[in-house]
């Protein structure tokens, strides 16, 4: 712990700290640009400039200079004020300063250091620098004259997305940072350069010229678009969701986000259903709520009802249902829409036990049918850095690019009961040994087994459970420790054949399953869900309602209600709240704050922020055995959920990134 | 002046053989074993000793460095020697003269110094414009080989030592030791961050020392002939014999070899036939390469050609590539030219060097023609002075320090530039 002087003041610093840290930890503010916590040091901007003794007599990167006893450090002296005047002249000579057209105006790092650290004006007589532009894709707009050359977007890509998609080209005044040969950005993470590039060369396409920041309302919310429940903020104004941006949580996103994550904020005002619709022969008609709440009743189902939850749905909506259904005398509620039967009795046999934090430090990590990097791209960055650390990774399924070292072993679940000698003798030696089953693996039958291998190569030890299940949809843990599976899965729902079916945004269901069923939609956006509805009462998506959602690591998280549901939409548990005085039935509550009460009295995990405990893992059941090829649920990485999929951004991702079609640029 | 029998480069004029056979009968791959046989420790003493200082610009003891080098491997990784060989200093020409006509100095300074330094191998990373040279250190390599002195036990030695030879590909700042080492990985050349220095972490992260071609190519010389020898010549801490490289308005331009410390007046009479014109009119010069600032006549003409001698005068040695200009050259179009190189070699990673040498080249240019206001001149000078010292290399500081030379010297000139050009201005308007 070496003791350092900052301005005068002595503090003592962690080993390992730079001369950047011991300044901050002193409360001294250290302008940056190309310093990010998160990747490399690279030390070009030279912005981070402070003096210190011993050493040269001329200002040094504090970003790259180890702390080291016994240092004088200042940040107020003369010479680092000149340092810092020098520099941001220097990035403002060639920078445009068309900060009134620039989407980047109001949180731009450039703007705010000059103002605090810049001279008063210019003394740059002759002309700027201007590069042609560049294209990077659907989601990444390029201003790139405005760039000031921090490199924080190419060592994104090459450190933590793991792809070699944006470089520097040519040198000296000429560097132009660039996407070779003019393609797109095609990483599933690749919009994360916007929110570190420090000014507006790189911003968002879709929310070009949308708004100001300073106009936006913010909203903390979670992620929904894949079971990591990534941090997210929710800048709305007025009704309208018009971006979202990652928060920090070091335990689940760190900072980054998926693209489909942020950009699927368009979907949210596409395709919505606003209003109540009934179908009548063969076709649908707009309605009042109570014609269609009559029509409900009318099917004098009693008991035989049954309730499919969707992917994205918040654990207060399916709490709703499931108390609705029980006051009908009915048990039939399953959250695994196509058909996923594996067992649920402990929910630790079907959870990420190891957290996504701390799969970091795994050493010998088997994936069985999970195609990692579209089922949980923030999850494939945690394996990715767990690899960097020296971690070796085996993958049963199909082939995909991880982006890190790994072997894979075959395609057919089976090969998991016949590994390889070297794979056995990894994770024999191996000290803190992981296995991780997708979706893929789990309709393969691979969790019996996995927990046998679990067993067998005693993946839970001291202080850590190597032990783990990545589920696809937002809603699945919830989903799970509120009860909402059978054991027979979706087939003993087919089996009750229920005359009325309440879908709440299920819509990956195949309804031709329930032919005599009334089937009742309730969900936000007309997607298949809809398509087979005889009933369709708009809901609200996951923007518009307050509400708890459980990650694949069963973290219990909180949300908020950002903006209101368009036209007729109401929230989902007044929805069924209102369903229940039709249906003749109490369910306990009136008020959201009574539902949520409830809800806690009855699984109290729900009620406490942060990772829910399942106890020790089930014992691998007898002779399970995984067979058939696997394959794996995604076959679109952009459009799998009817948000996503009502999203023009994301169908053009999902066109010009998957599927290769070219989008002429519109000649200005 | 120094007699022909203490010159190491004895065939610098290329007026025998380069080939293995010519260079033994000069005294080459002499007994290199025996060299070897001194042991790692006593040869760097020796090179300590004999105050032999890099000859690549900067004068770090060569010795010194070598010492710097970890004495086992801890956890494996090799070290290595990476030879400079990209010279692209404006002005020097001296590395090029070594390699076309006596590579196999270089190549035996290689083995004795990478065997002192406990190197694997020595990376020869030679210019990308030497195509001839770069064949000549092709051929004298394999000849090395053929000849068992490369290679499994080289010379006899018993020490296994490899050299490989790599071209550049015209950037001058691969000339930059970290910028090199990018380059060699095969990756964009720009230089690193210090620390940690290539000694801890260099080439794919293993210690390593780069030095320059003449400051390797002395070593078997030095250690032939012994510290006490070379150190006989030059002053205290300036050591020895050096290849100056005069060019520009003197008679008889040429690369020689002479004792350190050599008064300007007398290299110049001696080598190179005078100034053109007589001494009367000489301007200024250049002493070290274009990156150091110039000194005028009446400072350089009986200054001691050495790194102390010439750090007195404002100046530096560098790579003693002196540039000789008479009166009538045009300086500030001669510093403006040198701008103009700096902003093309700029390597664009940091932001005072990538913004700063296209300013400053651009101020140059308008000042040349003395379009500009007489303030203008502090600003320039305040802007080079933002630039020196705030950079990840020393190209900033090449960058910075002629300008600043120009404006110290002959603000006269500048400031009587721009007031023609306003009186002219004003004429033209009536």
């Amino acid at each position: 712990m070496p003791k350092v002087t900052v301005d005068g003041q002595e503090i003592e610093v962690p080993n390992g700290a730079t001369v950047l840290q011991a300044c901050e930890l002193a409360g001294k503010e250290i302008p940056r640009f190309c310093y990010h916590e998160r990747l490399s040091i690279a030390g070009n901007c030279r912005m981070c400039l402070v003096e210190v003794k011993p050493g040269p007599p001329k200002p040094q990167a504090s970003c790259a200079l180890p702390a080291t006893e016994g240092q004088e450090i200042r940040t107020d002296s003369e010479m680092v004020k000149k340092a810092r005047e020098g520099v941001l002249e220097f990035l403002l000579i060639n920078h445009p300063l068309d900060c009134p057209i620039c989407d980047q105006g109001g949180e731009c790092d450039l703007q705010d250091q000059t103002l605090f650290y810049g001279r008063g004006a210019s003394r740059y007589h002759e002309n700027k620098r201007a590069v042609t532009e560049k294209y990077m894709g659907p989601l990444i707009k390029t201003i790139m004259t405005r760039c000031i050359h921090c490199t924080r977007c190419v060592r994104f890509s090459e450190e933590i997305a793991g792809v070699d998609e944006i470089g520097a080209l040519y040198r000296g005044e000429d560097m132009q940072i660039t996407t070779y040969l003019e393609q797109a950005a095609s990483h599933e993470l690749s919009a994360n350069v916007i929110d570190l590039c420090p000014v507006g060369a790189l911003t968002s396409r879709p929310f070009s010229f949308e708004a100001r920041p300073w106009e936006l309302k913010k909203t903390l919310s979670i992620d929904v678009s894949d079971a990591t429940g990534a941090n997210i903020r929710v800048d709305s104004r007025g009704r309208e969701v018009l971006r979202i941006l990652p928060r920090n949580n070091d335990d689940v996103n760190e900072e980054w986000i998926s693209d489909k994550g942020r950009f699927q904020a368009d979907g949210l005002i596409r395709r919505r259903l606003d209003r109540v619709w009934i179908r009548r022969g063969g076709k649908l008609e707009a309605a009042l709520w109570d014609d269609a709440f009559a029509m409900i009743a009318g099917v004098n189902a009693g008991s035989s009802v049954a309730a499919l939850a969707g992917d994205l749905l918040d654990c207060e909506t399916m709490f709703a249902a499931k108390k609705l259904l029980g006051a009908l005398g009915s048990n039939l509620i399953e959250s695994r829409q196509t058909g996923m039967a594996y067992d649920v009795s402990n929910l630790a046999g079907v959870n990420f036990n190891t957290s996504l934090a701390e799969i970091e430090n795994a050493d010998t990590i088997l994936i069985v049918g999970s195609h990692v990097r579209w089922e949980a791209p923030l999850l494939n960055v945690r394996l990715r850095k767990a690899v960097k650390r020296g971690a070796k990774v085996f993958i049963v399924g199909p082939q995909w690019d991880p982006t890190y070292a790994a072997e894979f072993l075959g395609e057919d679940a089976g090969v998991f009961h016949d590994l390889p000698s070297h794979v056995t003798e990894a994770f024999g030696q191996a000290e803190r040994p992981a296995v991780i089953v997708g979706a893929g693996g789990l309709v393969a039958g691979a969790l019996g087994p996995a927990l046998a291998f679990a067993q067998q190569h005693n993946l839970v030890r001291d202080g850590w459970n190597g032990f783990n299940v990545v589920h696809t949809a937002a809603a699945r843990m919830g989903a799970l420790m509120l009860g909402f599976a059978q054991k027979g899965g979706m087939a003993d729902i087919v089996a009750a054949q229920p005359k009325l079916v309440l879908s709440l945004g299920a819509d990956e269901v195949d309804y031709s399953q329930f032919p005599g069923a009334l089937k009742v939609y309730i969900g936000h956006h007309g997607d298949k869900g809809a398509h087979a509805a005889d009933i369709i009462l708009p809901a609200s998506a996951f923007t518009e309602k307050a509400g708890t959602y459980v990650n694949t690591e069963g973290r219990v998280q909180f949300s908020d209600k950002a903006v209101f549901a368009p036209g007729d939409a109401r929230e989902d548990w007044t929805i069924l709240r209102a369903l229940a005085d039709t249906l003749g039935v109490s369910i306990g509550f009136d008020s959201f704050d009574q539902l949520r009460a409830t809800m806690i009295a009855e699984v109290p995990a729900l009620g406490q922020e942060g990772l829910a405990h399942y106890g020790a893992l089930p014992l691998a059941p007898r002779g399970a055995r995984a067979t058939g090829a696997i394959a794996y649920p995604i076959k679109d990485f952009y459009l799998t959920n009817p948000i996503a999929r009502a999203s023009e951004t994301l169908q053009r991702c999902s066109a010009e990134l998957l599927h290769g079609q070219d989008f002429a640029e519109a000649a200005e | 002046m120094l007699a022909d029998k203490d010159r190491i480069f004895t065939n610098l004029y290329g007026f025998q053989d380069w080939r293995l056979d010519a260079a033994r009968k000069r005294g080459d791959w002499d007994e290199t074993k025996a060299l070897i046989a001194r042991g790692q420790d006593a040869i760097i003493d020796e090179i300590k000793a004999s105050g032999l200082r890099g000859r690549g610009g900067a004068g770090f003891p060569t010795g010194m460095k070598w010492s710097f080098m970890p004495k086992e491997s801890k956890d494996g990784r090799p070290s290595f020697l990476v030879i400079n060989a990209d010279e692209s200093e404006p002005g020097s020409c001296k590395d090029r003269e070594i390699i076309r006509h006596d590579p196999h100095k270089l190549v035996e300074g290689a083995l004795v110094a990478g065997f002192a330094m406990r190197a694997r191998a020595a990376y020869i990373y030679i210019r990308g414009e030497y195509i001839r040279e770069a064949e000549t250190l092709f051929s004298a390599v394999q000849e090395a080989y053929d000849a068992g002195l490369l290679g499994k036990n080289a010379a006899g030695s018993g020490y296994d030592f490899d050299v490989f030879v790599h071209r550049g590909a015209g950037a001058y700042i691969c000339g930059e030791e970290t910028a090199m080492i990018e380059s060699l990985e095969g990756k964009k050349g720009q230089p690193r961050l210090k620390p940690p220095f290539p000694a801890g972490a260099g080439l794919y992260g293993c210690p390593t020392t780069v030095n320059n071609v003449e400051s390797i190519a002395v070593v078997p010389t030095i250690l032939r002939r012994g510290a006490a020898w070379f150190s006989s010549f030059g002053r205290e801490n300036n050591k020895g014999t050096k290849l100056f490289q005069i060019s520009g308005h003197v008679e008889r331009p040429c690369v020689v070899e002479d004792a350190m410390g050599v008064p300007f007046r007398e290299l110049i009479e001696k080598h190179c036939g005078g100034i053109r014109g007589g001494w009367d009119n000489l301007l200024a010069v250049i002493p070290g390469g274009s990156s150091v600032p110039l000194v005028p006549a009446e400072q350089i003409i009986d200054a001691p050609m050495d790194f102390d001698g010439l750090k007195e005068v404002g100046s530096g040695l560098g790579t003693a590539a002196i540039i000789v200009m008479d009166k009538s050259t045009d300086i500030v179009r001669a510093i403006s030219r040198i701008s103009y190189f700096y902003k093309h070699e700029s390597c664009g990673q940091c932001t005072p060097c990538r913004e700063g040498t296209g300013w400053m080249w651009r101020m140059m240019e308008r000042l040349r023609v003395g379009e500009a206001l007489p303030e203008e001149i502090d600003m320039l000078y305040e802007v080079t002075k933002q630039v020196e010292g705030h950079t990840i290399c020393a190209l900033g500081d090449a960058a910075a320090w002629p300008i600043q030379g120009l404006i110290r010297h002959f603000r006269p000139e500048l400031e009587r530039r721009i007031s023609e050009r306003q009186t002219g201005l004003q004429e033209a308007a009536e």
